[in-house]
């Protein structure tokens, strides 16, 4: 019983940051009807800024993560400003596609900072752990799931109150009549740009946490992709649930497949969420929490 | 005043839309743009509320002014926070905002606070205060142009464009609507009413355009317009008993010709 709810905690505390990543994912999904696959380069970078900052530049660790943050809201959005903009109303597959190679070009650079290095992140957290209740968590974990709840607390309170988040949310709807209120379509697609990449720089702060950051980096923000085809594309809902049980069906796997299913093979635990996505999509095409006529990419 | 000069629209480069258009819009006023469906009238509003764009149209020749200034090619954005204001054909609220989040985000480039304007609607619309916090989406047909048009006051516009505000209300709410256009107007508000519904336009407006496949083929005041036996038969639908109907092209044709013969 303790291992099982142990299982779930640190599951927990590593879907955190995948529904991060998923919930930038979904951000710009609805603004702009286009999956971006430049996210997992941004985490990476986001990471790595981090790793470089507190190690050779010697700054602080929040210091670091506010700058890395910034540096990637602003790097998001620039890039949808310069690649991005002069595409809009060519079909969306193509803009997908032209993400995909923007993911290839930030990781490249990210990559070169990070040369052949492995890059500690210099986090407070590191392996320590305590143990409430007979179970014993990480702080890395217990960090993530909090920042994760109050990031959500913020971007609901944003997008329900403050005049920007209103006009984000009624261009996701219809572009044409928010552009008739006064909207600026062109802001709110890079606004999308700003918050995922910011997301998915915290993000890669909690996948880098307690380890360390390297060229590989980048391969585990794959995870918020089935997370988002879970969860549905179009619901930040459906991305932080897709995000959590991908987190804790990884975990799951990790503790309990080698006894109970060894001729699984080793290491399943990371094809385990695609196998849950899979299944999902078998009875629900369109995600947990998605509408059902969302066109996929 | 508000006036297009020899306007012409080309859609996605090839489709020519509005062939030399020109319309004058005095401040004050109440104006109707009539026509029949695909004469042109939507495009004529997306050129004054500069969403040709994001249909692939775009204004190849002729100007818009405002006051004397040009605004041919400003965005939407530019030209909301200039006073003009469009509220699309259809309604096009959104549905799964509360009719609130729906007035707030028409005072996006307001301004002055919400709060305020949204008394001004409320005032005008009551239903729409008593059903604030309703989904939009439910809302009756009457009640959603309603709110449309409530939307398009929120950023306190001194030009309102309506692209046919009665499509699909029952007689007796055209009516409604009919009255509150002109209380729109009494407090200071210019209209451009575009309608099919000649009946309702041509009771409230003083001057009215027709437009027909591009071009504007008549321009008069609404008293000299409801005597016109053209505009009479084809769009008040006052058909002469026995008459077959023709096309108001055809009238003109004969008209031009009948003149030339004299
Ligand atoms: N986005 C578009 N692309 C191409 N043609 C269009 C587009 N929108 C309208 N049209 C054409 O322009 C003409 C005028 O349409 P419209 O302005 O909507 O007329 P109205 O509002 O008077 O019914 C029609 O023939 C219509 O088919
Ligand atoms: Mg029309």
């Amino acid at each position: 019983m303790t291992q099982l709810l142990q299982a779930i905690t640190s599951g927990l505390g590593q879907g955190a940051a995948y529904a991060l990543i998923a919930v930038g994912f979904v951000i710009i999904y609805k603004a702009t009807s286009v999956i971006s696959f430049a996210q997992p380069a941004l985490m990476a970078a986001g990471a790595t800024a981090v790793a470089l900052l507190t190690g050779q530049a010697g700054l602080g660790f929040y210091t670091a993560v506010v700058v890395a943050v910034v540096g990637a809201a602003l790097l998001g959005a620039g890039v949808e400003r310069t690649v991005l903009r002069p595409m809009v109303g060519k079909p969306v597959f193509i803009l997908a596609i032209i993400t995909l190679g923007l993911d290839v070009v930030i990781r490249n650079v990210t990559n070169r900072f990070i040369g052949f290095n492995v890059r500690p992140m210099n986090d407070p957290w590191g392996l320590d752990r305590t143990t409430l209740l007979g179970i014993t968590i990480q702080h890395r974990h217990l960090a993530a799931l909090v920042t994760t709840a109050v990031l959500l607390a913020a971007l609901y309170a944003f997008f329900q109150y403050s005049r920007t988040g209103l006009a984000m949310r009624a261009a996701a709807i219809d572009q044409e009549a928010s552009q008739a209120q006064g909207v600026n379509v062109g802001t709110v697609f890079g606004l999308s740009w700003a918050f995922a990449a910011a997301l998915a720089a915290i993000a890669g702060v909690f996948i880098g946490a307690g380890s360390t950051v390297d060229q590989q980096t980048w391969v585990v923000g794959l995870k918020a992709l089935p997370a988002i085809i879970l969860g549905g594309l179009d619901s930040v809902v459906g991305a932080v649930v897709g995000g959590l049980a991908v987190g804790v069906v990884e975990a799951l796997f990790a503790t309990y497949q080698g006894t109970y299913m060894p001729w699984l093979g080793s290491n399943f635990s990371i094809v385990a969420p695609y196998v849950l996505m899979l299944m999902v999509l078998l009875v629900r095409p369109y995600g947990l929490f998605g509408t059902p006529e969302v066109q996929r990419v | 005043m508000l006036a297009v000069e020899n306007l012409e629209v080309v859609y996605d480069d090839v489709v020519l839309v509005l062939r030399g258009v020109s319309l004058e819009v005095p401040r004050g006023a109440i104006v109707a743009l009539l026509g029949s469906n695909g004469a042109g009238k939507t495009t004529l509003l997306r050129a004054l509320s500069g969403l040709l764009d994001i249909h692939e149209g775009e204004v190849t020749k002729g100007t818009i002014s405002l006051d004397g200034v040009d605004v041919t090619h400003r965005s939407p954005a530019q030209l909301v926070g200039l006073g003009i204001k469009q509220v699309l054909e259809g309604r096009r609220i959104f549905a799964e905002f509360t009719v609130e989040e729906n007035l707030r985000i028409g005072a996006h480039a307001a301004k002055t606070a919400p709060k305020e304007s949204m008394a001004r609607v409320f005032d005008l619309f009551p239903t729409l205060a008593d059903r604030r916090r309703a989904t939009a989406g439910y809302l009756s047909g009457g009640e959603q142009q309603m709110l449309a048009m409530g939307r398009g006051l929120m950023s306190d516009p001194s030009y309102l464009l309506l692209d046919e505000p009665s499509l699909g209300l029952a007689p007796r709410l055209v009516e409604q609507i009919g009255e509150l256009i002109v209380e729109i107007n009494r407090q200071q508000t210019t209209v451009l009413l575009v309608e099919q519904n000649a009946n309702l336009a041509l009771s409230i407006a003083e001057h009215g355009y027709i437009m027909e496949t591009g071009k504007v083929v008549m321009d008069k005041p609404t008293t000299a317009l409801l005597e016109d036996e053209d505009v009479r038969e084809f769009y008040l639908g006052m058909a002469h008993e026995g008459e077959t109907k023709r096309s108001f092209r055809d009238v003109k044709h004969y008209k031009r010709r009948k003149r030339w013969l004299s």
